[in-house]
């Protein structure tokens, strides 16, 4: 054991000490990650955070036309009671056209029903068209005013920076009227 | 080396144990030799300097009338304007404070430009000041988060967005750089920890931006070494009185923007709390970030291999890289700058190439002050398309192609000859002092 390197060791070079130093060093780096990574994951959203993460909606006040805005999670979500226009102005797209190719239904749980949460995905503003008045853009769903985008009755990206759709928010149908979300 | 020299008892026995006289002798007094030829444009180191103190100070006093909850910030920051002694003061002070404070470092930045304070020996120097410009802008946009207007909050939002764009791991960056699912109240108290934090991050690269400087002392409009004693004057008084000077100068000009146009600098829509449902139909960030601003919004195209549709980097990813970029290159500018002649006053076609860039950043700053569309989108891509050749083409090229004009043979020789014709080889006399 007192010996240090064979002599098969001492040509090529390598010894018990260049081990040990390796493996001390392997050791030490494995050590900094796991001590790093609390500090990191503390920035990391909270317990509590997560816990307020469901909003449940009563959607029965909503007339057919009419567009609502809660909030989930901070961000506020776009419920549209779409018309049958709108519905089949959604449906009646090809699909393969589109900058992020997804079609209509399946987006929607009940098609008159859109849920989508209202951040635009280039950069995060709230587009514009929840308010009666408001430019609802080329494509008659909503229109983002800070670089321009455009999203259809689907709330899918049409025209404009933005790369990908409105996204829809997991919820459920709790009953004929209320959802929740989250 | 120490010529410091003292007849008190006192500072002799902690000067014995820690030689911090001689240390600020050096730095700042007779013991500093500096080039006798340094113009006003030399002043706004200093400048730099203090005005990160007038930060610091004002700083500090408002954080103990601050608080950073998303339900108090607004009303925090207007009762500090309505209620707390003085606090109208303070807060006037710190907000244009942080504008003057670029106006000043942006100066400075042009000046090593022009007279090529990058070159060796002092791409270090240089590389710590951008590195001090990159940590000012992370605090200066936190520091407008605090106030929680509309502005605040959704510049915020923008530009923390613009993480997303980063492939794979954009989205889980976001969330933590939130720790939310949206610009919220973890958000504004890491953004307060960290904008206090920062400016003392700050004055720790300052002080080896400072060491660095000292090690080869400062360049000067010539652009040429000091060659020896008849070349320098001390540090104290000289430069000391003339740095008060500008500082007074600098002080008439911030006085009267603090006590007479306060807003002027400012956004009207950040006097109006923070609302997350509802975007303001135009947002600006401050002027200071609006030529980064105009280069990320420059990139309006995905770039791909042409033809294929094959798309490598989508048009916002494409957006952050130009605008990182744009500070990207000025790390490596003592390597793209290859010319040997520091000064730009020898230099005939690269004082050209040095306006032109200079007119193309104010260019960029109108565009990005204007929605991104039409004329003012096509000013700002064609900007960004210069901004980028003049550090990554035309430097390279110049330092090849360009004949520069005969350099003095010392700081001192422009000086003796009066701005007469050239005084053939009479070697400079120490003549200074006149
Ligand atoms: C590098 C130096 C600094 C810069 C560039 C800077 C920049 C800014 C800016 C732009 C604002 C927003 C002003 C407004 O529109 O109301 C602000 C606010 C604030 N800063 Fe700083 N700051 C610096 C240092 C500090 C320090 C050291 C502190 C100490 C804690 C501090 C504490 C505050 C507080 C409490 C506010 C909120 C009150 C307000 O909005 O006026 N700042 N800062
Ligand atoms: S954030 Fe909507 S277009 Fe840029």
């Amino acid at each position: 054991m007192a010996d240090t390197a064979t002599p098969a060791q001492v040509e090529t070079g390598e010894t018990r000490r260049d081990f040990l130093y390796l493996a001390a060093g392997a050791m030490g780096a494995v050590g900094a990650g796991a001590v790093a990574w609390p500090l990191i994951d503390s920035m990391n959203p909270s317990a509590e955070v997560l816990a307020l993460s469901s909003t449940e909606v009563d959607l029965s006040p909503i007339a057919e036309g009419q567009r609502i805005t809660v909030t989930w999670r901070g961000s506020p979500v776009f419920i549209d009671h779409r018309t049958a226009d709108q519905i089949t102005q959604a449906e009646d797209v090809a699909v393969a056209t589109l900058p992020d190719p997804e079609s209509d239904a399946d987006r929607v749980q009940r098609s008159e029903w859109l849920v989508v949460i209202g951040v635009c995905t280039h950069l995060g503003c709230v587009p514009l068209g929840q308010k009666t008045g408001q430019n609802r853009g080329e494509f008659g769903g909503w229109f983002c005013p800070c670089h321009g985008s455009h999203y259809d009755t689907s709330g899918r990206i049409r025209r404009g920076p933005a790369p990908t759709n409105l996204p829809v928010p997991p919820y459920e149908f709790t009953g004929d009227t209320t959802i929740v979300i989250g | 080396m120490s010529g410091f020299q003292t007849n008190n008892t006192v500072i002799k026995w902690i000067e014995h144990r820690l030689p911090i006289f001689s240390f600020l002798d050096h730095s700042v007094g007779s013991g500093y030799p500096s080039p006798k030829n340094l113009s006003y444009f030399w002043n706004f180191g200093s400048l730099a300097g203090i005005t990160l103190v007038i930060m610091i100070v004002t700083g500090v006093l408002m954080a103990m009338q601050y608080t950073a909850h998303v339900d108090h910030a607004f009303e925090s920051v207007e009762r500090i304007m309505r209620d707390v002694n003085y606090g109208w003061l303070l807060r006037y002070v710190h907000m244009n404070g942080a504008h003057f404070f670029f106006i000043v470092v942006y100066i400075h930045i042009f000046r090593g430009l022009y007279y090529g304070s990058y070159k060796a020996p002092r791409e270090l120097l240089w590389m710590l000041g951008v590195v001090i410009l990159l940590l000012m802008m992370a605090t200066a946009f936190m520091g407008y988060v605090l106030p929680w207007g509309q502005m605040s909050f959704w510049g915020a939002k923008v530009i923390t967005n613009l993480f997303s764009a980063i492939p794979f791991f954009g989205d889980g960056i976001v969330v933590w750089l939130w720790g939310g699912f949206s610009v919220d109240n973890p958000t504004l108290n890491r953004f307060f920890a960290l904008h206090y934090l920062l400016p003392f991050v700050i004055v720790g690269v300052v002080i080896l931006h400072i060491w660095a400087l000292h090690r080869f002392g400062s360049n000067n409009p010539i652009g040429i070494d000091t060659k020896g004693p008849q070349d320098t004057i001390p540090f104290h008084p000289y430069y000391t009185v003339k740095d008060a000077f500008g500082l007074g100068a600098f002080l008439v000009v911030f006085s009267a923007v603090v006590f007479y146009l306060p807003n002027y600098m400012g956004h009207a829509d950040n006097y109006i709390p923070a609302n997350p449902l509802s975007t303001p139909a135009h947002i600006v960030p401050e002027w200071y970030f609006l030529p980064f601003y105009a280069i990320l919004r420059a990139i309006t195209f995905d770039i791909g291999i042409p033809f294929t549709g094959v798309v490598i980097i989508e048009a916002k990813l494409g957006g952050v890289i130009a605008m990182f970029g744009a500070i990207a290159v000025l790390f490596v500018l003592p390597w793209l700058d290859r010319s040997p002649v520091r000064s730009g006053r020898f230099r005939p076609i690269f004082r050209l190439f040095f306006v032109l860039l200079a007119i193309d950043v104010v260019l960029l700053g109108f565009a990005g002050a204007k929605p991104a569309e039409g004329l003012w989108l096509l000013i700002a891509q064609v900007s960004t398309a210069y901004y980028f050749l003049h550090f990554l083409v035309v430097l390279p090229l110049l330092s090849v192609f360009e004949t520069p004009k005969p350099l003095p043979t010392s700081i001192s020789e422009p000086v003796l000859k009066g701005g007469g014709g050239a005084m053939a080889g009479a070697p400079a006399k120490p003549m200074e002092k006149a």
